[in-house]
């Protein structure tokens, strides 16, 4: 039983390994890759949105046969009480463009779509496989990986961890430590069925066009964490999602949250007569920036949610996993070209690429929020409240006169957090924004 | 699609029952189907038959008495020690040579293993349609025989029609029909056929039978009260409970097909369109959600009970009484309070 | 010795949905599967070719997504994989179905050699219908058994087989000639995991696509919708009872109570059920 040997294995296939093994894989490289699940999408989680510029930069021509559910010219986000929400609304014509921005999509069908591109880009795929063991000579560099399949291991140059946020390898060799519960989001989703004309009429859409609506407020109970709406062809994907050290510290449960979001008399309306077809619960990396672990050594390198690249503030996860996994691809087959070794001292480009690219950008300006909203619940639950209340105040025509009407929000709004308590939030907000 | 049959089918009329006689009895499907048949025939303004295959004349004469007296009007008989045992080749030569004599509209047959076996073979020569596992047989308004199926693994009903061959073949599952009355006395005529086959020419052998050991398996059926199990049981162990309170009632147990899947109960224990049919006076579910391949095995029962946690299941659309509960509590306590009520009886009698 | 397992790609159909408006299936992410029965099928004819050095060449009709199934039987260890798909077969009923794939078992015959043993599983979990196997038998002149538990002995050079197959009430120990079709019970013995060398060959092996023409296929009347005698005439969600269950008031009540409260129901709307529960445990 001789061992196999490859160029690079990568683990995963999920957007960021999809991502990576595309671009080696059109380079001429000999790739593999090795999925746990059934087959590729099977384990992986997402709302989803589909960000066009981050696939284009792979696939220019993606839209010819990608399964892409609607495209996206409408975002909401709602702040929420228990009977209301507040919301920002921009939808735009301009969304109606040739080649749309965002897509929302269903994931066990574009990642099996991905996953043929990548097939027929030359890489082999091996599903059903999980990997046991990274292999290391005698320096400790990683030489390759050993799988539950008997019969041998795989050896490459390159090893790209590519296993999400539930990967277990990375962890196993000492690559990183266990997510810690602060740094990590459980969030939960439903698909529900609604036929496609229902759909169109009741957010107001013609054709393939979709409306994503983002949520925060009570609904989260007073813990860190958003809800979403996207809307597909037929159907309604709807979740929400705390960190678990939120739901560990209250009693609440995921799915309780879930349904308390549902039945919330905004999203209600939008989802009756539907039928629910799928759940699906997943985890979030977001600790952020502060939480990214080593990115690289000898002989491997880490991609995507496995790597905790995620722009929780903005909702982006899938966009950092595909340019990470791509700028990982490019590096190495750079490496490969100049016949360069794979080793901790060459993959510091991919770290710098990284850095050059939006998706360390952004991690780094947000690194502060994930400690701002830690402890700072009002921005979370009082917030919204107030803002409700200040709106109902401000709308209901009464017969008090409008500055009575101003005088009486400004004192709710300061009695609720005195003016020391608000200065310091519009002190603490301007700095985890910057 | 067409709708015009040609010429040559036209002449075929009269709706045939394959009578599955096998170790001295007929099965009782045949029995059922008979009963079906009748009323398609009579809406036909046509006579219904049955189809006898077996070894020896004289017994099988007597055989055909049974037959008539469940509704047949007339027998066609194909008696030969070649048919002693059941195998594919001489059966389905026979059966495909008395429906090419005769030229029945519409043959039925029951969806047992022999059934099974037998249908696709004969349905293949003769080029015709065929439609297994049947919940409904009725007629259409172009006489034409409408057949009612599960599809999609249970989730949804069809109905099919074969328009333009003959003949119309259809096999239904045991129990999915009611047993039609016996009327002793009543007679028939018989026509018989030879089996133009010689044993040398079958090239399959039976070498041995070996019957069950455990003939109670297949009671299950024919059981008056059933005590099933689903997936709220949640482990296999809990499957006792079920069985528990099936003791206490003198019933049988069974599971849904979850519990077959996940290896916690032999296949002959599924309950549901795709396992046993059954017609019990009482059914109780347990932990069972009630999706439609279940529901089709047990809506001939006359009173179900649902057990369930979840308000919204299913089984609670088709069962006559309910407790949202969970059904590793209730069923024990089931059990007590029957056994309770049961044997203050037995003392008092 | 060549043997040939025909395998079905199947919607997994615990997950299938009517949609709640316009009563059709919604397939929409449906994931597919090998159909399970087929695997059982497929094991068996792994375990004759470790015992007898056969080759399996596993066949499918499908659409072109079916490949997937093929890569994953060619993982388990199967030699070939033939993919037989054209836009013509759609519609088709079990007729129609065995037509072509007879045709392409006669097609594989030719060009690896007649098998000697066509295997397929008992029934298929969407169609249900157990007819396929026994309709390629009568087309390609096999000897059929189906429902078969075990294969006791298979002799190539003498072209016999054994096999013990459950009938009703019983098992029938049989022997028949080859070639043969026989459809395999659920058996014993799971199908066996794929090794890396196998799971690698899988993949990239390429599958042999056939369409109607390829496949040796004259008659386009014989498959479809056209070939297909039998015609789906309308589909259903079951009609809703129009009485649901009664359900007993569950509010602050032990099990215990709840109990009691659901025999009296049961009695008071069966009194009959009462006299025969109470005739049996007096033991009469």
């Amino acid at each position: 039983m001789t061992d196999e040997r490859f160029d690079a294995i990568v683990v995963g296939a999920g957007p960021s390994g999809n991502a990576a093994a595309y671009t080696m894989a059109k380079a001429g490289l000999n790739v593999l890759q090795l999925e746990r699940g059934e087959y590729p999408g099977s384990k992986n989680v997402q709302g989803a949105i589909l960000y066009a510029n981050a696939l284009e930069r792979l696939m220019p021509d993606f839209r010819d046969d990608a399964p892409l559910e609607r495209h996206v010219i409408e975002q909401r986000i709602w702040m929420m009480d228990d009977s209301s929400h507040t919301g920002m609304h921009y939808r735009s014509e301009m969304f109606n463009e040739d080649k749309p921005n965002r897509y929302t999509i269903i994931r066990a069908q574009f990642d099996r779509w991905f996953s043929r591109r990548v097939r027929d880009a030359g890489a082999t795929l091996l599903c059903e496989t999980t990997v046991t063991e990274l292999l290391r000579d005698t320096k400790d560099r990683v030489i390759g990986v050993r799988t539950d399949r008997h019969g041998g291991a795989l050896l490459a140059d390159i090893v790209v961890l590519a296993e999400g946020v539930n990967g277990l390898i990375g962890q196993t060799s000492g690559l990183r430590q266990e997510l810690k519960p602060k740094d990590v989001a459980l969030a939960v989703k439903e698909m529900h069925f609604l036929p496609e004309e229902v759909i169109e009429s009741r957010f107001g859409l013609r054709g393939a066009e979709g409306v994503v609506i983002e949520a925060m407020g009570t609904i989260t109970k007073g813990m860190t964490g958003t809800g979403f709406l996207y809307t597909n062809r037929e159907s309604i994907s709807i979740g929400i999602g705390c960190l678990v050290d939120d739901f560990a510290r209250t009693e609440q449960t995921p799915y309780g949250l879930l349904d308390a979001f549902k039945a919330h008399p905004s999203v209600a309306p939008l989802l009756a007569g539907s039928e629910v077809k799928e759940y699906a619960a997943h985890l979030i990396p977001e600790g952020g920036y502060n939480s990214v672990p080593k990115l690289f050594g000898d002989g491997w390198l880490v991609v995507g949610d496995a790597a905790h690249l995620v722009n929780a503030v903005h909702r982006e996860g899938s966009n950092l996993a595909m340019t990470s996994g791509r700028l990982a691809g490019e590096i190495i087959v750079r490496l490969k070209r100049t016949r360069e070794p794979c080793n901790e001292y060459n993959l510091v480009s991919y770290r710098k690429a990284l850095d050059e690219s939006f998706v360390m950008k952004d991690m780094k300006k947000y690194r502060k929020v994930p400690g701002l909203l830690h402890g700072n619940n009002q921005f979370l639950d009082l917030y919204p409240r107030l803002i409700s209340q200040a709106a109902q105040t401000w709308l209901r025509v009464d017969g008090t006169d409008k500055i009575s009407k101003e005088r009486e929000i400004m004192r709710t709004v300061r009695s609720a957090r005195g003016l020391r308590g608000l200065l310091g939030d519009v002190y603490k907000v301007a700095r985890a924004w910057r | 699609m067409k709708k015009e049959l040609p010429e040559h089918f036209k002449a075929y009329r009269h709706v045939w029952v394959f009578v599955e006689y096998e170790h001295g009895a007929i099965h009782p499907v045949s029995l059922e189907l008979l009963g079906e048949g009748r009323k398609l025939a009579d809406k036909l303004g046509v006579e219904l038959a049955g189809v006898l295959l077996g070894a020896d004349r004289d017994t099988m004469i007597e055989v055909a008495a049974e037959v008539w007296e469940h509704g047949a009007d007339l027998v066609y008989m194909v008696a030969d020690p070649i048919l002693e045992h059941y195998r594919n080749e001489p059966f389905t030569q026979a059966v495909t040579d008395v429906v090419n004599t005769y030229k029945p509209e519409i043959l039925l047959l029951g969806a047992t293993v022999l059934g099974r076996d037998l249908a696709g073979s004969v349905a293949t020569t003769l080029l015709t349609g065929l439609t297994a596992d049947c919940t409904e047989l009725a007629i259409d308004d172009e006489r034409s025989l409408a057949a009612t199926r599960p599809t999609f693994g249970g989730s949804l009903l069809c109905t099919i029609h074969t328009l333009n061959y003959r003949p119309q073949m259809a096999t239904v599952r045991p129990r999915v029909l009611p047993m039609p009355p016996r009327q002793p006395g009543r007679t028939g005529r018989l026509i018989e056929r030879a089996l133009d086959m010689r044993e040398d020419d079958v090239v399959t052998k039976v070498l041995r039978f070996l019957p069950d050991r455990d003939s109670a398996k297949s009671q299950l059926a024919y059981a008056d009260i059933v005590v099933a199990g689903g997936l709220g049981l949640r482990s296999p162990e809990n499957l006792q409970l079920v069985r528990a309170l099936a003791d206490v009632l003198g019933g049988d147990w069974g599971g849904s097909r979850p519990l077959v899947q996940k290896g916690w109960m032999p296949a002959d224990r599924q309950i549901g369109q795709t396992g046993k049919t059954i017609r019990p006076k009482l059914y109780v579910a347990a932990g069972i959600s009630g999706a439609i391949q279940h529901r089709v095995g047990v809506e001939g029962a006359d009173l179900i009970i649902a057990i369930n946690t979840d308000p919204n299941a299913p089984i609670f659309d088709f069962a006559h009484l309910g407790i949202v509960a969970d059904a590793i509590e209730m069923l024990p306590a089931l059990t007590e309070a029957f056994r309770r009520r049961l044997s203050v009886n037995r003392l008092a009698g | 010795m060549h043997i040939v397992v025909c395998i079905k790609q199947v919607p997994d159909s615990a997950q299938i949905r009517v949609h709640p408006v316009t009563n059709t299936i919604m397939r929409q992410g449906v994931p597919t599967i090998v159909n399970p029965y087929d695997l059982f099928a497929l094991e068996s004819a792994l375990e004759l070719r470790d015992k007898l050095g056969a080759e399996v060449t596993v066949l499918t009709m499908g659409p072109p997504m079916a490949e997937d199934t093929l890569r994953k039987a060619l993982g388990f260890g199967a030699d070939r994989a033939v993919l037989l798909t054209d836009r013509a077969f759609a519609g088709s009923d079990t007729l129609a179905t065995s037509f072509a794939l007879a045709q392409a078992i006669r097609r594989i015959g030719e060009e690896w050699g007649v098998p000697e043993i066509v295997f397929t599983g008992k029934q298929t979990i969407d169609g249900d219908t157990a007819q396929v196997g026994p309709g390629i038998a009568r087309r390609l002149g096999l000897n059929q058994v189906t429902y078969v538990s075990a294969i006791t002995e298979v002799d190539p050079a003498a072209g016999t087989i054994a096999l013990q197959r459950r009938a009703e009430g019983g098992v029938q120990e049989l022997t028949t000639r080859l070639p043969a079709l026989i459809t395999m019970l659920e058996g014993s013995s799971e199908v066996r995991r794929g090794s890396l060398p196998d799971a690698l060959r899988a993949a990239r092996a390429q599958i042999v696509v056939w369409n109607a023409a390829q496949s040796g296929i004259t008659d386009m009347a014989k498959t479809g919708l056209r070939g297909s005698p039998t015609v789906v005439k309308r589909v259903f969600a079951p009609p809703a009872r129009a009485e649901k269950a009664e359900l007993i008031d569950t509010t602050a009540k032990s099990h215990a109570d709840l109990a009691e409260a659901l025999i009296v129901r049961l009695y008071d709307r069966r009194p009959a059920l009462e006299t025969d529960l109470l005739r049996m445990a007096a033991g009469y």
